[in-house]
């Protein structure tokens, strides 16, 4: 069987178009496309939103709002959204799919994102805020010289989460016909053309690999150093916790 | 100098924290606010750069109102250290301290230069510069914290209980050197403690707060010692402060018998007229310890290092009363070594003749020493 | 009658209509759904309790193991359902497939939950046991892991919550559990939408990740009572 796997993914037949089937190039970047699309509107929303919910203390109601989001089953909300949103659109084109998927998706990397910049930006060290502001900080420098900086370590572990969830559900969007890396193993299955659909799998496990390894450097880069705890000898469980209960339930 | 004028604060639920506080903290001068949790001494100094906002009276800065100030650009001019340093984590140690420079504008290369002699000032090694606080001890993190304060050069300097996160060993070496940098500054301080021995050996003047955040008493450290306003502030000074008002008197020239020495590594000595004890120095005359001669067997022909007793403390000729007796009731043979300001031995004297000394200042005022730096 | 209900009405709020039609079956995948969402955890924290104690007891065991059970979180769970069969020598769509996706995931989470939950205990803690005479096994049993206990308990939740979820996504690849109501919703909907099943779905799922949830919390109050003397 892995044999035969390999020899699918080995086909450059497979990865080109054809007139019939679309190739693994095209929907591995239909799939990356989308699942981009929705990280960035999902960042632009939370990042700003975690930051100023952590920085004032107030509307804290709206990351436990978030955090029962998770409680929701995936396919479930995606499925009903495509049925009600499918039907307005007609034609050939994939919108009534690609816009549920969006929604979905976007509404999904959010928790993640939100709860960990909050929880990253009330975890700084409280000594450390008045410090900022006893040296003549305004808020927003305190905000963001301070308080952003110190919250990367734990705002890129929501981000990766929120990423593999996103990338995850994706591969779920092919359940409805619509395009990415999914649609091998959904095919694979229809057809019960096993090597397809197996091979689907190898490259949505890579694809995650691949973005969760690219995340790891840039924050391995953009981190201080400071903060990753390679200088300092004890490890801070509360922080790791925070991770833990936090930014990984969301990353299946 | 910082005026507080019937300053007031009231929280909404009803709790006083600072009742019609009126104190002047001098220019040049360590202030130090000293009372138990629950005093207000820290609302008092976070007040002073509008952390904290009053709710009634005012507080000036050299007769400039607090509150008429742009609060960023006070605390911008005013020097700033916490408990815990609260040093930047994400930051290397010269960025930690050029942070206020960097916020006013300084030139990079400028600031980092002004943070560099900064580093060293505060008694770091060069080599911290390019390191992360978190590998730093608590103690060299609380001389950052310093070195960050100073980067601005700013006439005043807050300081909230930043001693007492270290053990006592580091506390004694940065009290200590926290003073020696005071005399070369002169910076206008206000220090705040619960440790009321910190606070006699700190500050110029004393403000002793009560629960509520009422002023109980202001003084030289000394008059604290020698005339507590009241119960409350003689039970918070403490039992022995009688003896450690000596610490504050210092008479000019203690007159010293001399004492008989013999070098470390010389022969024994014997002869009818020795005493029992006799003091051992080495080659430069800096004592070094008390040989009792009796208790030597045969086989002790020379004055070795490990025969010594070392328990003595030495008096410093034109020190205080305190460090005199001190080092009377501390030598084996009940004769305190007076030395020199370069440790080369002058004399001995006698308990009774410091208590002499003593009882001959009473009841005419204790010379008081002006500023902690002096008394160095 | 009962024909006449499910054709009657597509409105979102008849899925309890709905529900009573179908009854059996769908008890049926409320319960397989239910200890797919269950078993693996259970398993998964035994497994991860040894695993925890090596990583806390041998420093050096940490960094490997916590990057290789992320490695296994990092898998979509899509994938790593048709990944199994190959790699465990089963045939494809065999049903032991997501059970075991779901136990290799909760192993990767708890192994670190137990790890840090161990790791929170208080080194003073662990010398004054040692002191009093407890054997490291003792020790462990009696004084770390009760003290770890909140930690682990937090821990479950999250995978409990999350599994839940990934149940339904095997739906989507014909697994029999609650997953296969959206598969049907959706099949029914090509013209016009049929919502009662989807709904129930999701109305389901989420009443049982809230009532998983909630056992969890209470076995985490019954476990550590120290922590109520605390509160009140």
């Amino acid at each position: 069987m892995i044999g035969e796997v390999f020899t699918w993914l080995n086909d450059p037949g497979h990865w080109k178009d054809t007139r019939f089937d679309t190739g693994i190039a095209t929907q591995l970047t239909a799939h990356v496309r989308f699942c981009a699309f929705a990280l960035l509107v999902a960042l632009i929303i939370a990042l700003p939103l975690g930051l100023v919910i952590g920085h004032t203390g107030r509307g804290r109601w709206l990351i436990a709002a978030a955090n029962t989001l998770r409680a929701l089953p995936t396919v479930g909300v995606l499925v009903l959204l495509t049925v009600v949103i499918a039907p307005h659109f007609y034609g050939r084109t994939d919108t009534g799919y690609l816009i549920p998927t969006e929604i979905v998706l976007i509404v999904l990397a959010i928790p993640s994102i939100l709860s960990n910049t909050f929880a990253g930006v009330e975890n700084v060290d409280p000594a450390v805020r008045d410090a900022a502001e006893g040296m003549g900080m305004t808020g927003k420098q305190v905000l963001l010289k301070v308080e952003l900086p110190c919250s990367l370590p734990l705002i890129f572990s929501g981000f990766r989460s929120a990423t593999l969830q996103v990338i995850a559900t994706a591969t779920i969007a092919s359940y409805l016909p619509l395009g990415g890396l999914g649609r091998f193993i959904y095919d694979g299955l229809a057809q019960q053309d096993f090597p397809q659909m197996i091979g689907g799998g190898v490259l949505v496990a890579g694809l995650a690999l691949v973005a969760d390894l690219l995340l790891y450097l840039v924050q391995r880069y953009t981190v201080s150093r400071g903060l990753t705890g390679r200088f300092s000898k004890k490890r801070i469980p509360d922080a790791r916790l925070a991770s833990v209960t936090q930014a990984e339930v969301a990353a299946v | 100098m910082i005026r507080f004028e019937s300053v007031s604060k009231r929280y909404p639920d009803g709790t006083v924290a600072v009742d019609e506080l009126d104190f002047v903290a001098p220019s040049g001068q360590i202030t130090v606010l000293v009372g138990p949790s629950g005093c207000g001494k820290t609302t008092s100094l976070r007040m002073i750069n509008r952390m904290i906002e009053p709710t009634a009276g005012r507080i000036l800065i050299d007769d400039q109102d607090v509150t008429k100030v742009d609060a960023a650009q006070l605390r911008r001019g005013i020097g700033y250290v916490i408990q815990h340093a609260g040093l930047f984590p994400h930051r290397t140690i010269i960025d930690n301290v050029a942070s206020v420079p960097y916020l006013l504008g300084t030139d990079k290369k400028q600031a980092r230069a002004r943070a560099m002699e900064l580093i060293e000032r505060v008694g770091l090694d060069p080599r911290f510069a390019k390191r992360y606080p978190s590998q730093l001890s608590g103690g060299q993190q609380q001389r950052v914290g310093v070195a960050r304060a100073l980067a601005a050069d700013p006439p005043v300097m807050l300081m909230d209980e930043p001693f007492s996160a270290v053990d006592p060993v580091v506390r004694d070496q940065l009290q200590e050197e926290f003073l020696r940098l005071q005399s070369d500054l002169g910076k206008t301080i206000v220090f705040v403690t619960h440790d009321i021995d910190e606070a006699i050996k700190l500050g110029d003047q004393v403000a002793v707060l009560r629960v509520g955040g009422h002023l109980a008493q202001l003084a030289t450290p000394a008059e604290l010692l020698s005339r507590p306003v009241d119960e409350f502030v003689a039970g918070f000074v403490g039992r022995d402060r009688g003896y450690r008002a000596l610490t504050f008197t210092t008479v000019g020239e203690l007159a010293v018998h001399d004492e008989q020495t013999v070098t470390l590594g010389a022969p024994v000595p014997s002869g009818a007229d020795l005493d029992n004890w006799i003091l051992v120095v080495d080659a430069a005359n800096v004592p070094q310890g008390w040989l009792n001669l009796v208790e030597l067997s045969r086989d002790d022909t020379t004055v070795s290092a490990d025969l010594l007793y070392r328990g003595g403390t030495l008096a410093t000729q034109g020190g205080s009363l305190r460090e005199a007796l001190d080092a009377c009731l501390s030598s084996p043979s009940g004769r305190g070594v007076v030395v020199d300001s370069d440790e080369t031995l002058l004399g001995s004297i006698t308990a009774a003749e410091v208590l002499a000394l003593i009882e001959k200042r009473r009841p005419a005022a204790a010379s008081v020493t002006g500023s902690g730096s002096e008394r160095r | 009658m009962t024909a006449l209900a499910t054709s009657s009405s597509s409105s979102p709020l008849h899925f309890w209509g709905y529900f009573m039609d179908h009854r059996s079956t769908d008890l049926s995948w409320l319960w397989s759904h239910t200890w797919l969402s269950v078993v693996p955890v259970v398993i998964g924290l035994l497994v991860a309790l040894p695993l925890g104690w090596l990583a806390r007891r041998y420093r050096f065991v940490y960094p490997p193991l916590i990057s290789l059970t992320g490695l296994i979180y990092t898998i979509p769970s899509i994938a790593l359902f048709v990944l199994i069969p190959p790699l465990f020598g089963l045939k494809s769509l065999d049903p032991k497939q997501v059970p075991i996706a779901l136990t290799l995931y909760s192993i990767a989470l708890l192994v670190r939950v137990v790890a840090d939950g161990l790791a929170s205990v208080s080194e003073d803690t662990v010398q004054a046991a040692t002191a009093i005479g407890f054997k490291p096994l003792g020790r462990f049993f009696r004084v770390e892991l009760p003290i770890a206990v909140p930690v682990i308990t937090a821990g479950l939740r999250v995978a409990l919550v999350a599994n839940v979820s990934i149940v339904a996504v095997s739906g989507t690849i014909g697994m029999s559990n609650l997953g296969q109501l959206f598969t049907l919703g959706f099949q029914n909907s090509t013209n016009g939408p049929y919502y009662p099943p989807i709904v129930l779905g999701i109305v389901l799922c989420v009443l049982l990740a809230l009532v998983l949830d909630r056992i969890v919390i209470i076995l985490n109050i019954l476990l550590t009572p120290w922590r109520k003397a605390v509160r009140s």
